[in-house]
């Protein structure tokens, strides 16, 4: 193992820890916002491996998220788990069904890899768009309806109390009281605390992945990809290959967060994941750095709090949007390579202790 | 067979909108190899300037279309200069994330000065039909669509004729031997942005009479001129127009023939037939295909 490769270890460590710890010192409705920054910081990986690492545009992530939401919302819903005789039981179900719709929604995105090997650029920008503007009308569509519940979705719990701690009647004085969810000797006090550990350590483990999986040999062959496909076709890179496994790649990181998505609000419908959802993965991912890895939480914690933020502004009608789009716009003008850009910058400064010269403005 | 015709017409006439917006993507696509998302909130936002004029200051109808394409000019021309200038040198996904900021910020700028109700905007064109043959045709589409053809020609007119558009065209051309002969390149970026934002503004003024002026009006019909643009082949200026008008026809005789397709499946089914479109040419109907082997 590299030098490098130690400190980037030590770094994952650390912020493990401050992200396990997080929820002691935030309330319960911070933890269930930082539980969607975690939902779309493996989104935005995902995203990643195909915009910043192979060069493909996609404005239609939000597709693939549907697809996973939806067979956690069916799977969920209908009938179970089921492995042989055994069933799995209620929270676990729910959770297993998790890499089920990231592998789903992989499959879809690796079959959709194929014809989009024909188009690049802003041809293949547009053919994602398309889907994903197809897909609320493919999932209200009557014949699948018995599937996707057509217009008015999946209700995932079948009663609210599952997304509460659970309750008992004290034996004594007939008070209702709530007994916390007790995981792996953690006491879990919310659904929203429960949401925000299991959307973290799903994406710390993705980060791991996307980590292990871009570091070697595959992560320059996607990269040679996007900066000339001529020179990684040359040096023996096969094009077909890699362009749809990012494709597959980034597609199993968005049903993953779809899934998780779907398991947070409780339900889905056509509406879960809309056209703006695709738009704005991709500015996280500009916003953390295009080709970077954990500098995307910066873009995670954008799209998730900036909203929140423009509204807390000014309230008047539009205003929020004006903050929005100002703010993105000064972020994009005073660090055009996202969080990452200023980060190697940073670092750059530190190791030459130098005033800081223009530097490359390429990623990576 | 008349009702065929008259969906031709009505198609033509909500095509050249597709087209004139279309084409505004295209030139600065061309100049900049960036997709402007921002093009239908500004020709929202310009619309608006215009019905200001008229309502609420008494101006003449054509005076104010007029003062209103001198306006949008300006504001292409400023917002060039002002946000995208300076990260002329970031990746080109960085300028397309600045122009999603601009489609929040015209977006909220217009709920904000003038309220999210929709208002009625005057059509320039008499509401009336001429009968020929049996098929009633709209003077207000005939008036759409002449209207871009007229705006179309001057503009192709501009590029070919005159020293400036030889310059335009010469920088999104070959930028740097274009400065080493004396353009100013980025000048001309800017103007190319003036005169997309002025076709822009044309499209939404030919908008609001028929689909009425609300700050989203525009949204639906960027996405119908972007899917024109990339269908014409997204750097053929010739290809948007005539990727427009197809789509404008195409989709009235798809909403009209095809029993399944209700208004909510257009979009969905139009969008699908250009993808299917595109699998067999990559490079759009018009688009000059780039021979790679690899």
């Amino acid at each position: 193992m590299k030098r490098t490769d130690l400190g980037g270890v030590l770094l994952f460590v650390l912020g493990a820890a401050a992200i396990l710890l997080l929820p002691r010192f935030v309330s319960d409705f911070r933890a269930q916002q930082f539980a969607y920054v975690g939902i779309y910081f493996i989104a935005l990986l995902g995203l990643n491996v195909l915009t910043g690492y192979t060069g493909q545009i996609s404005l239609g992530h939000g597709a693939f998220m549907a697809i996973g939401g939806y067979t956690t919302a069916i799977l969920v819903s209908d009938q179970g788990l089921k492995l042989g005789s055994h069933t799995f039981s209620a929270d676990v179900k729910d959770i297993w069904t998790i890499p089920l719709a990231g592998l789903v929604a992989g499959i879809a995105g690796f079959l959709f890899g194929f014809p989009a090997l024909r188009l690049a650029g802003l041809y293949l920008a547009l053919a994602t768009f398309a889907i994903a503007v197809a897909m609320p009308g493919v999932l209200k569509y009557d014949r699948f309806a018995q599937f996707t519940g057509g217009g008015g979705g999946i209700n995932l719990f079948e009663s609210a109390a599952r997304t509460r701690p659970a309750e008992t009647t004290d034996p004594i004085t007939f008070e209702t009281i709530s007994k916390p969810i007790k995981v792996l000797g953690l006491e879990i006090a919310s659904f929203n605390e429960w949401l925000y550990y299991l959307s973290w350590v799903v994406a710390l483990f993705m980060l791991a992945v996307a980590w292990v999986l871009l570091r070697g040999k595959n992560g320059r062959s996607f990269r040679a990809v996007r900066d000339s496909e001529l020179a990684a076709a040359s040096s023996g890179v096969n094009l077909a290959t890699y362009k749809t496994l990012a494709f597959g790649i980034s597609a199993f990181y968005a049903g993953v967060a779809g899934s998780l998505l779907a398991i947070a609000t409780t339900f889905v419908n056509p509406d879960t994941y809309p056209i703006t959802l695709s738009i704005f993965l991709l500015v996280g991912v500009v916003v953390g750095g295009l080709g970077s890895l954990w500098p995307l939480v910066f873009g995670a914690i954008f799209i998730q709090f900036l909203p929140l933020w423009a509204q807390e502004v000014s309230k008047a009608q539009g205003a929020p949007a004006v903050v929005y789009g100002v703010i993105l716009i000064l972020v994009m003008i005073l660090l055009p390579g996202g969080a990452a850009g200023l980060i190697r910058r940073l670092k750059t400064l530190y190791k030459s202790r130098l005033p800081s010269r223009p530097l490359s403005r390429t990623s990576d | 067979m008349a009702e065929f015709f008259q969906q031709v017409v009505a198609g033509l006439a909500t095509g050249s909108i597709f087209a004139a917006l279309a084409l505004a993507l295209v030139l600065i696509h061309r100049a900049t190899g960036v997709i402007n998302f921002a093009q239908g909130e500004m020709a929202m936002f310009t619309t608006y300037i215009a019905w200001t004029m008229i309502e609420n200051h008494g101006m003449n109808d054509w005076l104010a279309f007029g003062l209103t394409l001198v306006i949008a000019f300006g504001l292409g021309l400023g917002l060039q200069r002002a946000v995208i200038r300076p990260i002329e040198r970031a990746p080109l996904l960085t300028t397309v994330i600045v122009t999603i900021g601009l489609v929040l910020i015209f977006n909220g700028l217009a709920s904000l000065i003038w309220g999210a109700e929709v208002r009625a905007f005057p059509s320039p064109f008499p509401n009336d039909t001429w009968e020929i043959g049996g098929v009633a045709i709209s003077q207000q589409d005939v008036g759409t669509f002449l209207t871009v053809l007229v705006m179309v020609s001057l503009l192709w007119a501009f590029f070919q004729f005159t020293k400036i558009g030889l310059a335009l065209r010469a920088s999104a051309l070959n930028p740097d031997a274009s400065r080493l002969v004396g353009v100013r390149v980025g000048w001309m970026l800017a103007i190319g942005w003036g005169l997309a934002a002025m076709l822009g503004a044309a499209a939404g003024m030919l908008t609001a009479p028929t689909v009425f002026l609300d700050p989203n009006m525009m949204q639906a019909v960027l996405i119908y001129a972007f899917a024109a643009a990339v269908l014409g082949g997204i750097d053929s200026p010739f290809g948007a127009v005539a990727g427009g008008l197809m789509l404008g026809v195409g989709l009235n005789l798809i909403g009209t023939y095809v029993d399944f397709v209700g208004a909510g499946l257009r979009l969905p089914v139009a969008l699908l037939i250009i993808l299917v479109v595109l699998l067999v040419k990559p490079s759009g109907l018009f688009g000059k295909p780039v021979t790679r082997r690899v």
